[in-house]
């Protein structure tokens, strides 16, 4: 009887619950009760003043950019394609008609991006959107980094080509199978 | 002098010293079985929220990506959980009077977090990283189970030791294409270990099994 209890008291948490704080962990220091800390305004780290206007505003001179600020490789697009998939999908719907499940529950219909205001507008308002927020879409800033933002902006341009796309934009070799199909 | 014990006590003695080690076995088996229960490993147990945030209905309801909320997962050690905003990025509009939503508006408002109940919580002394787990070819489902039919959320792994180092020693049993990762209904293959090995080859995934991988 006694040993068991003697090895129950010896037994101590201070290894188990270490005195340091794991992410978002309560903290009883400051008044808000967090222990992640905002950053106070006007922090930059070393490394990351954000100078490149392009990249970051997705503006040239104040205006939406008309061109990426990288060249878009497949990688980047396919990149793009699976980030649209994660974040953009449950509204816009994987076509871009603005058809997802969140609107059918009851959210404001976003624009489908075939319409000619949209395949008119220029890609850097795509990514001035996913930064900003417009109606009523929050931002995705803080969710998806400025780069992948863009890969999304080139995949949004993919979509809007794919739904204008006519028989002749097929390789010669792979037209005839969507002939076949068709009939 | 009277005797104070009458003579048949005397069987329950020699009982008592035989039996000694029966009941030690039997005091070990019981404290191994209740380390392993539910109760010490709150496996399958439902966590009270103060929201009754739904991983069925957003997950396989909405078919919502895991990372749609946790987006760190791919590239921190904490898989990151949603500010109040990611909530409201639907809720603005979608049930933006539901009672049950409230505290959620009211963080929102207030700027005030919203405390959720942790369900997995590893001791201080281990280190655990999401991010090297989701990129070798780990899926969520293998650690935190049918996510997508969990109403609220429970433990699905005891997150014993003893249940790391299966997976550390037998990795090829449990790693899984890049791609599905995320798909909740993934069943392995039936030539796993095939495939497994294959994996393994291909992510580079090392069979980490010293101490100091996670105690550091």
């Amino acid at each position: 009887m006694a040993l068991p209890l003697l090895i129950g008291v010896g037994c101590r948490t201070d290894m188990h619950v270490q005195p340091r704080y794991r992410p978002m962990q309560p903290s009883h220091v400051f008044d808000d009760g967090r222990s992640a800390r905002p950053l106070i305004e006007g922090t930059v780290a070393r490394g990351h003043l954000r100078v490149d206007e392009l990249l970051y505003t997705g503006k040239v001179n104040g205006k939406d950019s008309e061109v990426f600020p990288f060249p878009i490789t497949q990688e980047i697009l396919e990149r793009g394609q699976q980030r649209f998939n994660i974040y953009c999908v449950p509204c816009h719907d994987r076509t871009g008609s603005g058809n997802g499940i969140i609107p059918q529950r009851g959210f404001r219909h976003p624009p489908s991006y075939h319409i000619d205001r949209l395949r008119q507008a220029p890609v850097g308002h795509f990514f001035d959107v996913m930064t900003n927020g417009f109606g009523a879409m929050y931002s995705f800033a803080s969710r998806v980094s400025p780069r992948d933002r863009w890969a999304i902006a080139a995949y949004i341009r993919a979509l809007q080509l794919s739904q204008q796309a006519g028989l002749n934009d097929v390789p010669p070799a792979e037209q005839h199978k969507l002939l076949s199909e068709g009939k | 002098m009277a005797q104070i014990f009458h003579r048949s006590t005397n069987v329950l003695s020699r009982l008592s010293i035989f039996g000694f080690v029966f009941i030690l076995a039997g005091i070990v088996w019981i404290a191994y079985i209740v380390n392993r229960s539910p109760y010490i490993t709150e496996v399958g147990m439902a966590q009270v929220q103060p929201v009754p945030f739904s991983h069925k209905h957003h997950v396989s309801g909405l078919g919502l990506d895991c990372r749609f909320c946790h987006t760190s997962v791919e590239t921190s050690a904490f898989a990151g959980m949603p500010p109040t905003e990611t909530c409201m990025t639907c809720h603005s509009q979608i049930w933006s009077d539901s009672p049950m939503l409230e505290p959620v508006r009211e963080s929102y408002r207030s700027n005030q977090s919203i405390e959720w109940n942790r369900v997995y919580q590893l001791p201080g002394y281990v280190y655990f990283d999401h991010s090297i787990h989701i990129n070798k070819g780990i899926g969520c489902s293998t650690c935190h189970g049918r996510v997508d039919q969990m109403p609220l959320m429970w433990r699905a792994s005891p997150m014993q030791m003893e249940w790391c180092l299966n997976c550390h020693r037998n990795v090829e049993q449990y790693v899984r294409p890049r791609a599905a990762v995320y798909q909740m209904d993934y069943q392995p293959p039936k030539d796993q270990v095939a495939l497994g090995e294959k994996l393994v080859k291909e992510y580079k995934v090392q069979k980490l099994t010293d101490c100091y991988t996670c105690h550091r």
